[in-house]
């Protein structure tokens, strides 16, 4: 007898939705091991990483302000790989959102302006817009690969950044650290909770899952972005622009991931630094996968993942582990889940081994 | 400076540059030959890095450290294998978890670490380098691993094209259902793809940390390993254009260097850029011609394989 994979007559739906459950159960005991490895509590640290951060009015507020960027590049991504469109470059496009959102802070605020943020948010999504915009010039008419190119354009942003905040937008006032001056008050995003960070972006963010659902579920485009994904032959011949596709797609995901950037320094961060984003453009995309691509699912992810990042800087306080355990945990999360997955389409079956084994059998009978 | 003296010095810098391209873009180029696309190349070279890194440090010997960097990355490319050969997961998904996982994993158990010195490869290899002449100073800086990576694009040639188990890997990667048909294990050939793979970008990453910057800091590969990725590409899977397009980058990378060096006002950061520019260039150069690519690339790219009979 060994064991097998057989393939189901129809994909288990089950297990569509339990598989993000067992994945995030699966990294959860994974997690535990790892403390008990490296010598922690593991009962004590696991009620740091998913308890703690919610006991209060300023951690719920903390998580929504991390699950807020989490939420926006997710959905773009999401958009994107429901048509096989690989956005792993939100990172960058968060980045230059950023940048150029910064930039008209920088020259436009304290002058009393009431344009001042609408200016900043369009620059925001534009730049992202812009950034991912060359991963799809570059797809459609010269067929360059987006991951690698969407990946490589993350590096060169960081290194933009880099440039800006060191050199001709450092703060003279800064004492040499690389960083621009602070905004002036009509650059920052009023606050949803007093005394605590969370700004009025989280609204954006959150009025993005009803958008994203409709737009994917109920409208042409939608259907066509589908389409596109789940059968390319039959889109080619409903004659569905492939190529429109790719451009909206990529479009839409950076513009959300440089919205998520603009949100990030006008809310609270309140300058450019060296580094802005703790990685959320590459969480982003564990995210999509944990919501199964679906915008509402996502929303539930993101919160998820927000907590992973807030109890990963409480280990980081109280039990002087490195933030690192945060990736190691995403990594664990999607590993699980691609894992369980498998079960959608597969079940597993003890088969009669098929040498001499299952020939005795079959004489016993 | 002789004018030799900086012909040497820029050839030398290029091989050291190209070095951890050729090894971890001939390990995936392999992989892909197989049929299987694994996109965790960063993320292995990365646990090759940390563990080639502590590994040299914690027993004083180099081999230790390199033999465990091939294990790490090995290790990894393993659980890649696990989730994508015998269970079927999306690839490109799971590589990138890898990269994901490989990233806060090697930061974990390299933080106590950094900052630890290291005495380079070849300086410790010859003890004598620092007495020596400038030129020889340089060419000392040649390190067997660069020496491997000089004559592998050869030996890889041979391998795919002039023995018979380079044939095999290329019938499997090309179809798997004729392979099996044949009598081949399409598995055990892609897993042993895929671990080759592993260790070789686990090498890859322990020549960064134990030879070219003798330190453990990080996320120190900086997109190497992608780098390496997309000149699989631009070789369109042959060795030895896989050598050339490295040699490219390496002269690309050092660029940044060689600028500093002669004095140009130009920001480092905006140099750094480089590499990354180039690498799109040269992806777009190789992928408008869509034929030439479909034609070079393995047809079985990417599918996963179910033995039903």
């Amino acid at each position: 007898m060994r064991l097998s994979l057989e393939a189901h007559a129809r994909p288990a739906r089950v297990m569509v939705w339990a598989s993000p459950v067992l994945a995030a159960a699966g990294s959860v005991a994974g997690v535990a091991i790892l403390f008990a490895v490296l010598g922690r509590d593991p009962i004590e640290a696991l009620r740091i990483l998913f308890v703690a951060p919610l006991n209060s009015l300023d951690g719920l507020a903390e998580l929504a302000l991390k699950a807020t960027p989490l939420l926006l590049c997710a959905i773009g991504i999401a958009i994107g790989c429901r048509a096989g469109v690989w956005n792993i470059g939100a990172e960058g496009q968060f980045t230059i959102g950023a940048i150029c959102s910064g930039g008209v802070a920088l020259a436009f605020g304290g002058q009393g302006h009431w344009w001042l943020q609408p200016a900043m948010l369009l620059a925001g999504v534009g730049g992202g817009m812009a950034w991912a915009g060359i991963p799809a010039l570059l797809k459609t008419r010269f067929n360059a690969h987006e991951i690698l190119t969407t990946l490589m354009l993350t590096y060169v942003a960081a290194q933009l950044l880099g440039y800006l905040v060191h050199g001709p937008w450092k703060d003279p006032k800064g004492y040499g650290f690389p960083q621009t001056r602070q905004f002036e008050p009509d650059a920052m995003l009023p606050m949803l909770i007093e005394g605590t960070r969370l700004h009025a972006g989280a609204l954006l963010a959150l009025v993005a899952v009803p958008v994203a659902s409709v737009l994917l579920g109920r409208s042409m485009l939608g259907f066509r972005i589908r389409t596109v994904g789940a059968a390319p032959p039959a889109a080619r011949y409903a004659g569905f622009n492939h190529a429109r596709v790719i451009w909206v797609c990529l479009l839409l995901s950076g513009g959300l991931a440089g919205l998520a950037g603009m949100l990030e320094i006008a809310g609270p961060d309140g300058q450019l630094t060296p580094v802005i984003s703790p990685g959320y453009g590459f969480a982003a995309i564990i995210v999509a996968f944990l919501g199964r691509l679906n915008p509402v699912a996502i929303l539930f992810a993101s919160a998820l993942m927000a907590l992973l990042y807030l109890g990963g800087e409480g280990l980081q306080v109280s039990m002087q582990l490195p933030v690192a355990v945060t990736g190691i945990i995403q990594g664990m999360l999607l590993f699980f889940m691609l894992a369980a997955d498998v079960f959608i389409k597969f079940r597993l079956r003890w088969r009669p081994a098929p040498d001499g084994v299952a020939a005795g059998v079959a004489t016993h009978a | 400076m002789h004018e030799l003296d900086i012909a040497v010095a820029v050839v030398v810098a290029t091989l050291r540059a190209a070095t951890p391209l050729v090894l971890a873009g001939f390990g995936e180029l392999v992989t892909e030959r197989s049929g299987v696309l694994n996109l965790g190349v960063e993320g292995m070279m990365l646990m090759g890095a940390s563990a080639g890194f502590i590994g040299t440090v914690a027993t004083g010997s180099p081999l230790v450290g390199l033999a465990l960097a091939m294990l790490a990355g090995a290790a990894l490319a393993l659980l890649f294998g696990v989730l994508t050969l015998s269970l079927m997961a999306n690839q490109v998904a799971t590589g990138l978890a890898l990269t994901i996982f490989g990233v806060g994993f090697s930061a974990l158990v390299g933080v106590a670490w950094i900052g630890t010195p290291l005495q380079g490869l070849s300086t410790h290899i010859w003890p004598g380098l620092s007495t020596a002449s400038p030129l020889m100073q340089q060419l000392m800086l040649l390190d067997p691993i660069v020496w491997l990576a000089v004559l592998l694009p050869f030996l890889a040639q041979r391998f795919l094209y002039r023995t018979r188990a380079g044939l095999i890997l290329r019938a499997v990667g090309e179809s798997h259902d004729v392979a099996h048909a044949l009598g081949y294990s399409v598995l055990r050939i892609r897993y042993l793809a895929v671990l080759f793979g592993g260790a070789m970008s686990g090498l890859a990453g322990a020549y960064l940390s134990l030879a070219y910057t003798p330190m453990w800091s990080e996320n120190m590969v900086a997109g190497r390993g992608w780098i390496a990725l997309a000149l699989v590409v631009f070789s369109t899977w042959k060795p030895v254009w896989l050598a050339l397009g490295s040699l490219l980058f390496g002269f690309v990378t050092i660029a940044q260097f060689q600028a500093e060096a002669l004095g140009l006002d130009v920001s480092p950061h905006l140099l750094a850029m480089l590499p990354y520019l180039a690498t799109i260039v040269v992806l777009v150069l190789i992928s408008r011609d869509a034929t030439r690519l479909k034609l070079n690339a393995p047809a079985a790219l990417g599918r996963p394989f179910h033995a039903t009979a």
